[in-house]
């Protein structure tokens, strides 16, 4: 349990050092960022969805296997 | 002693006809796949029992074959990378050629999807105009029907096997913290399962035993199938089935990674007992929790998150590979799992490059948050099922990874590789050689044998019951100066 512990340390840690007001400007950088990639992301996925996900999905039925 | 850990995969894909009439899986399956093999569909899959237990290099007479009823002309193929392609039940079958290291398993399981992904191209040339199939690498299609993704691995025979169930148990209900591939919803009518928006696993809404012999309903968490493919006096195969089919390489090298690990030390007996008090219990409910939180009661009273006990394997493994001679293999395996751990310590979510459930998830949330979904929306259902698409065009999963957003254990190389060559270090280098090599020659073959038909008065069958003999290392030379599959018969009678 060790390594347990040391996460756990860790952890804490992290947590205390995240307070203060460069922490929170790198964190509202860094949250832009991210969803500038994720509207990146979701822009790709729109291009290539199937159409009509309601009877994509009705549709697909399988017979068990194995 | 710990012996070396031959291992596989077979994946059952899903398979839907968008715009066919009469859509019939089975067919569609055997059409696929044919399309694919060309003319290597004419060497058959040889269901003979080998009888007596002769030596891998010696090779006997065979007996005329009598018509096998499950081969009803259906789509059943072996492949020059030793690899098994067939239809089983109503789905294309992927079995890979059986690999030494959880890297060769990763590229070779790879190799599987691209080569669905071929099959879907040359498939769709002989469709009619508007018609087409399409592939999942998934375990469910979300309305209680489940196929699998099962694991081999190769364990010492002398292994007691309620040790093996005793301490392997703990490790697959708590494994799926990052093998878990993600699904929407919850499937069955389990109390705790109602009001579940989005879980780890695909597939253990399904199980229902702790041990048995069932695949198809019951199933358990250690299935007890027997049937080693070699020595049995000397081997167990172990057959895995709580495992998800996993796209993220990560999760694939350390699914395997792991649990190979997990058996030398079983083997070894080196595990304390971590039984749990309510197993299948326990596999429900951690794959309920996506933020990895869940505790679940060990037998001794304890209450343990799932990271807990994967953390005290990771011990247990480390302080063995410390003690034995590290292999560059058992090194990377204990690298990932240790930063996989610690991820998911930190935060389960963040884990998105490495994990498919996370992977998955983070997709999901954007469109809810993008969208104003509820979990219950026709488009997080659909996203969900896509992900799984084989074709790297449209596969979401597949998208993520063009453009650089999970972490890769194999390269395109390593991969085109296997899906042209067999492994160098097991038999299954021989069989696929062979296939490759000689394919007019060969008039069945399996994972134990390979039929040769020479224009002799009889057939030949090459017994290859030992998974670690005709490896490239004993038999290169042979097949090099064997211009005929008769010459390589005539090499290998005069023993060398």
């Amino acid at each position: 349990m060790t390594q347990e512990q040391k996460r756990s340390q860790r952890k804490g840690g992290g947590d205390g050092d995240d307070g203060g007001d460069a922490g929170q400007t790198s964190a509202t950088q860094k949250g832009e960022k991210l969803k500038e990639e994720m509207d990146e992301i979701l822009d790709e996925i729109d291009s290539v969805l199937e159409e009509n996900a309601e009877e994509f999905v009705k549709s697909y039925v399988q017979k068990g296997g194995e | 002693m710990a012996i070396a850990k031959v291992m596989g995969i077979e994946t059952e894909y899903g398979i839907s006809g968008l715009a066919v009439t009469d859509f019939n899986p089975v067919l569609a399956s055997s059409l696929l796949i044919n399309s694919y093999a060309g003319t290597l569909r004419r060497i058959r899959w040889d269901y003979e029992q080998e009888s007596p237990l002769r030596d891998a290099r010696g090779f006997e007479p065979v007996q005329e074959r009598q018509p096998v009823e499950e081969d009803l002309g259906l789509a059943n193929v072996i492949l020059p990378n030793g690899a098994r392609y067939y239809v089983d039940h109503a789905h294309p079958e992927y079995s890979t050629p059986e690999c030494l290291t959880p890297r060769g398993l990763v590229a070779h399981d790879k190799a599987g999807e691209r080569i669905l992904e071929r099959s879907l191209e040359s498939v769709e040339r002989i469709l009619p105009p508007g018609q087409r199939l399409a592939i999942y690498k998934n375990n469910t299609d979300g309305k209680g029907n489940s196929y699998g993704c099962h694991e081999n691995y190769l364990v010492d025979r002398a292994t007691p096997f309620p040790r093996i169930v005793r301490d392997l148990t703990p490790f697959f209900v708590t494994r799926q913290i990052f093998t878990g591939a993600g699904k929407v919803g919850a499937e069955g009518s389990r109390e705790g399962g109602r009001g579940v928006a989005y879980q780890l696993s695909q597939r253990t809404d399904f199980f229902e035993a702790e041990v048995g012999l069932e695949t198809t309903l019951k199933r358990p968490i250690i299935n007890t199938r027997d049937e080693p493919h070699a020595d049995p006096d000397k081997y167990r195969r172990l057959h895995v089935i709580v495992g998800d089919a996993n796209l993220c390489e990560v999760a694939t090298f350390l699914k395997v990674g792991t649990t190979a690990l997990v058996l030398k030390l079983i083997e070894d007996d080196l595990l304390p007992d971590l039984s749990l008090e309510h197993p299948v219990q326990a596999l429900h409910e951690i794959s309920w929790d996506p933020s990895c939180r869940q505790t679940v009661r060990l037998r001794d009273g304890r209450r343990v998150r799932p990271l807990e006990l994967q953390w005290e394997y990771l011990d247990h493994a480390k302080k063995y590979v410390k003690e034995s001679e590290p292999t560059p293999e058992h090194v990377e395996v204990l690298q990932w799992w240790e930063s996989v751990l610690s991820g998911i310590e930190e935060d389960p979510f963040s884990m998105h490059r490495e994990l498919d459930w996370a992977a998955k998830y983070r997709l999901l949330q954007a469109y809810r948050e993008r969208d104003g979904l509820d979990w219950s929306s026709a488009k997080l259902a659909a996203i969900d099922l896509q992900y799984h698409d084989v074709r790297r065009s449209r596969g979401l999963y597949h998208r993520l990874a063009e453009s650089g957003r999970v972490e890769r254990i194999v390269t395109e190389a390593e991969i085109e590789q296997a899906i042209e060559d067999p492994p160098e270090d097991t038999r299954a280098y021989f069989r696929g050689r062979c296939i490759g090599r000689y394919p007019g020659s060969i008039a069945a073959a399996s994972w134990d044998s390979v039929i040769f038909d020479t224009g002799a008065d009889s057939l030949q069958r090459v017994p290859t019951r030992a998974p670690l003999r005709g490896t490239r290392e004993h038999v290169e030379a042979l097949l090099d100066v064997s211009e005929t599959a008769a010459d390589l018969i005539s090499g290998l009678q005069g023993g060398s």
